[in-house]
């Protein structure tokens, strides 16, 4: 039996591109396209009730006078960057001890998917299970109470600042323990010995060898988090009780206000920022040989 | 003085042992206690003490007495999870082979999916719901919906796919080639065993990705809502332990698939072992 010939013959790059191409469609349509439109709705008008097609400026400029938006952005990015350095100490800590202190593969790999099993489950879910942990009478509360600790209920513990940031890291910091861990399950244990016989200390090894060959993982995670801090709105609605926003809650409350040409504005600026902290961390490490493998 | 590899072990080893367990408590702990508060008894509340244990909060959740439409979102989004998951596969799993030459364009649309990963879901959501409304279709979880949440699962199928073939032997496609197979028959008699494994995991995360995607999902489901936007909408409006029984059901969803994938994938690696298989394929690549 004579296998069959395609009856058209194509080139293999040629058919890696129509094997390629679903993707190419699904991503065009739904990210590619809608972002050209919220970059072009940016510069609509608004007429009270609807967009109006238009070509203006304004509600850039109406977006860069306004204090209460810059501060805003200010607190949105320091809180991307509060949250960002403790996801990266943990994330780096946690990942540490699995990489270079467990031995056995088998509880290695049982151990990073305990630290993995949450990210399967609902965000949602896990936000608000913080609800009953932090509230007035909640179990933490009931605990320092009973352990004598403090008399009154703390009551800055829910519905704060404080809550949002526990709620972030308590969802984000899987993002960096798995690229982290990734980066880490592959140095090559010889190096380590070698230093250690060479007379360098813990400290020593950790910074000049275990830090520098991990730093893709670093940076992914880094990635990661900052965009979703950056992005997000409903933790920090529910979590701060609404006394707390952020840049994409604002934005969100335009939406629901139908005010589409300022929310896509507001967004293109988000956008831009992300890029930039993007960017940046993408300068000082160059990811794609990490992702794609070459 | 620091620890050896071999041997004894030093303080820093029981101190980094101990924070492991503290986050792991952190991690699990608020989840486990809302687990036992969906038991919560008739006139318990939301935080402890339990006032008895009842299934009441779960009858609450499908009489549909207290809650919103529960059973149509959850409905509504199986059977989301499992369009994203079908569509997540087929499409991440051509688009991870093809990744294997530089085909024109390969680099735009690599970044193109970077980028999709990392664009915050709301504004995904606001770009596809203005399209629609600027097409005058109207927006649905099936279409818009669906849509919104590719552009997240897709990137992460693909960023699976190049780490399951980066231990892909291609040996074994060209000894089916040699031997007279077609293209088919070396794709589903060869590639797909051998990649099964992975496979699987892309299929988790598509599953569980839609299942539980809220951002995205907002502005792009239409009328009818999905289960996580169900849940948020409760979170403003019900003060009782429904919430929280709610919460049990989607997460046992949740782990049912996440058992069911890594229990195949554990099933799958354990038979190759124990034939000692050639086609495992895990075998790095030579020259690699």
């Amino acid at each position: 039996m004579h296998p069959r010939r395609p009856i058209i013959k194509v080139s293999p790059n040629f058919a890696a591109f129509l094997q390629a191409s679903p993707l190419l469609v699904v991503l065009l349509a739904f990210f590619g396209i809608p972002l050209l439109m919220i970059i072009g709705v940016s510069f609509f008008d608004y007429d009270g009730t609807n967009m109006v097609p238009a070509f203006q400026w304004g509600n850039y400029v109406d977006l860069f006078e306004s204090r209460v938006t810059l501060s805003l952005y200010l607190k949105t990015v320091e809180m991307a960057l509060s949250v960002w350095a403790i996801t990266l100490v943990v994330g780096f800590t946690v990942s540490y001890f699995l990489a270079f202190h467990v031995r056995s593969i088998l509880w290695q790999m049982g151990l990073f998917l305990v630290c993995t099993v949450p990210f399967w489950t609902s965000n949602i879910i896990r936000m608000i299970s913080w609800i009953p942990f932090l509230g007035r009478n909640g179990i933490f509360n009931q605990a320092l109470m009973g352990l004598g600790v403090t008399r009154e209920p703390l009551e800055f513990l829910l519905f704060s600042d404080f809550a949002v940031i526990v709620a972030y890291v308590h969802l984000f910091t899987l993002f960096m323990i798995v690229p982290i861990f990734n980066s880490m399950a592959r140095i090559d244990r010889a190096v380590i010995e070698a230093a250690r016989d060479g007379g360098s200390g813990g400290w020593r090894i950790l910074w000049e060898i275990i830090v520098p060959l991990s730093k893709t993982g670093i940076a992914l995670g880094s990635i990661f988090v900052i965009a979703m801090v950056m992005g997000d709105f409903y933790v920090v609605n529910t979590m701060s009780g609404g006394h707390s926003s952020s840049v994409a809650l604002a934005m969100y409350n335009q939406i629901a206000a139908v005010q589409y040409p300022q929310a896509a504005a507001s967004a293109v600026v988000l956008l831009g920022i992300v890029t930039l902290m993007v960017a940046a961390i993408l300068r000082l490490v160059d990811v794609r040989r990490e992702l794609a493998g070459h | 003085m620091q620890a050896r590899e071999s041997g004894r072990r030093g303080l820093s080893h029981y101190l980094l042992a101990g924070f492991f367990g503290l986050f792991v408590a952190f991690l699990y702990g608020p989840m486990s206690a809302i687990f036992v508060l969906s038991f919560q008894g008739p006139t318990g509340g939301l935080t402890f003490p339990m006032r008895g244990v009842s299934l009441r909060w779960f009858h609450a959740l499908f009489s549909q007495e207290r809650t919103g439409d529960f059973a149509g979102s959850f409905t509504r989004s199986l059977l989301l999870a499992a369009l994203v998951l079908s569509l997540t596969v087929v499409i991440s799993v051509l688009a991870g082979l093809a990744f294997r030459r530089r085909f024109p364009g390969s680099s735009f649309l690599f970044y193109l999916a970077v980028a999709s990963l990392i664009m915050p879901g709301i504004l995904v959501g606001l770009g596809i719901g203005v399209t629609f409304q600027f097409l005058d279709i109207p927006t649905a979880w099936y279409s818009s919906g669906l849509g919104a949440q590719l552009t997240w699962t897709l990137p992460f199928g693909l960023l699976i796919m190049f780490a399951v073939l980066s231990r892909f032997n291609r040996a074994y496609e060209e000894a089916g080639r040699d031997l007279g197979a077609t293209n088919w028959q070396v794709f589903w008699l060869i590639v797909v065993p051998i990649l099964a494994p992975g496979i699987i995991g892309v299929a988790l995360f598509g599953f569980t990705l839609s299942y539980d995607e809220f951002a995205r999902s907002l502005l792009t489901a239409g009328a009818q809502n999905t289960l996580p936007m169900e849940i948020w909408g409760m979170t403003t409006n019900v003060t009782s332990p429904a919430l929280f029984a709610l919460g049990t059901v989607t997460t046992l969803v949740s782990f049912a698939a996440i058992i069911l994938s890594l229990g195949s994938i554990a099933l799958i690696e354990r038979r190759r072992t124990r034939r000692g298989s050639v086609a495992a394929g895990t075998s790095p690549a030579p020259g690699h």
